[in-house]
């Protein structure tokens, strides 16, 4: 896979005015091989990014074989909470995924808000 | 496929080690992640299950430096090699660049060797690779097994074993000891770079 300049500026523009803007700490848009193909923080970051990327990826991997398991095709959104950090995983399209990092200052159903509009917003940039 | 990265200049491809059951697979992934610390920027990730055998995947990423103006990183998988385990090998797999098999010498784990190539096999064509073009290594590890005295098996039968068909670069090697782990690693970066600059043209 191969998105020119204007594709990656524009997903970038697209997280951080949306995302990292609301209060997201880390996002990061990979693809379901752990690449990671975009990532933005708020300044404050220093997660392992590459290794977080292979085990989101993993763990939607592994999450799609439990849901055919149940009889389901996917489930398309996925949250941990912990006790001050939290992350959620979006699918954006069968290749990519959304990876968020957020604290408890941010609401999920905000951020779930947000997102749907992040994904249309990528859909678009991808298919440009 | 390898990501690129146009605009951060980056290229990010992966190398999975595939092999049976016990085979050394993460034993070369941790001698690598010792002895080339300085081009490992993270902590190598395990996903174990309580008795030590990988469950998911080892990973760490491996940083190749600039080529042609591209920060090259290979991101480096294992995969668990017991058989059960055959839906999180295909997840490890997807997208994979290049694949080192590990075969165990041991003459007793021979046919577990011939079990999981052909595996392998089966699982890259899931995603629409072959064997026959990926970018592949086969390691025959453990030949340090024979010092302690058991029985192993000989090159010529483990190249009829498993690289009859293929005829790809092999390697003896005890990842215990370090031998030729290093250098099965440059030989499948190798490859893979220039199969991945082959597509690119």
């Amino acid at each position: 896979m191969i998105l020119g300049q204007k594709q990656l500026d524009k997903i970038h523009e697209t997280l951080t005015e949306n995302l990292i803007g609301s209060g997201v700490q880390n996002v990061m848009l990979i693809d379901t091989a752990g690449n990671v193909i975009a990532s933005i923080n708020d300044g404050n970051e220093t997660i392992d990014l590459y290794s977080l990327a292979a085990l989101a990826a993993a763990n939607f991997g592994a999450m799609s074989c439990m849901a055919r398991i149940v009889g389901e095709d996917e489930f398309s959104l996925l949250f941990h909470k912990g006790e001050k950090e939290n992350i959620y995983f979006c699918k954006v399209n069968e290749e990519l995924l959304l990876v968020n990092v957020f604290n408890n200052q941010i609401s999920l159903g905000f951020l779930r808000l947000k997102m749907s509009k992040v994904v249309e917003e990528l859909l678009e940039v991808l298919a440009s | 496929m390898a990501f690129i990265n146009l605009k951060d200049k980056v290229i990010q491809a992966k190398v999975v080690y595939y092999g049976p059951g016990r085979c050394g697979k993460t034993t070369n992934l941790e001698y690598v992640y010792d002895k080339c610390r300085t081009q490992v920027n993270s902590e190598m990730v395990t996903v174990k299950t309580q008795g030590d055998r990988t469950l998911f995947f080892d990973f760490f990423p491996f940083d190749m430096g600039k080529i042609s103006g591209y920060d090259v990183k290979i991101q480096l998988y294992t995969v668990p090699g017991q058989v059960k385990y055959n839906s999180t090998r295909r997840l490890v797999l997807k997208g994979v660049d290049g694949v080192v098999f590990v075969a165990d010498s041991a003459a007793d784990r021979r046919n577990k060797n011939i079990i999981s190539i052909r595996n392998l096999e089966e699982n890259l064509q899931l995603y629409n690779k072959n064997i026959r073009e990926i970018p592949l290594v086969i390691q025959y590890n453990k030949r340090d097994l024979e010092k302690q005295g058991i029985e192993i098996l000989d090159i010529e039968t483990l190249d009829n074993d498993l690289n009859a068909e293929f005829k790809v670069p092999t390697f003896e090697a005890s990842a215990v000891e370090g031998t030729n782990v290093v250098l099965t690693l440059k030989k499948i970066i190798y490859l893979t770079m220039s199969s991945l600059e082959k597509q690119l043209k």
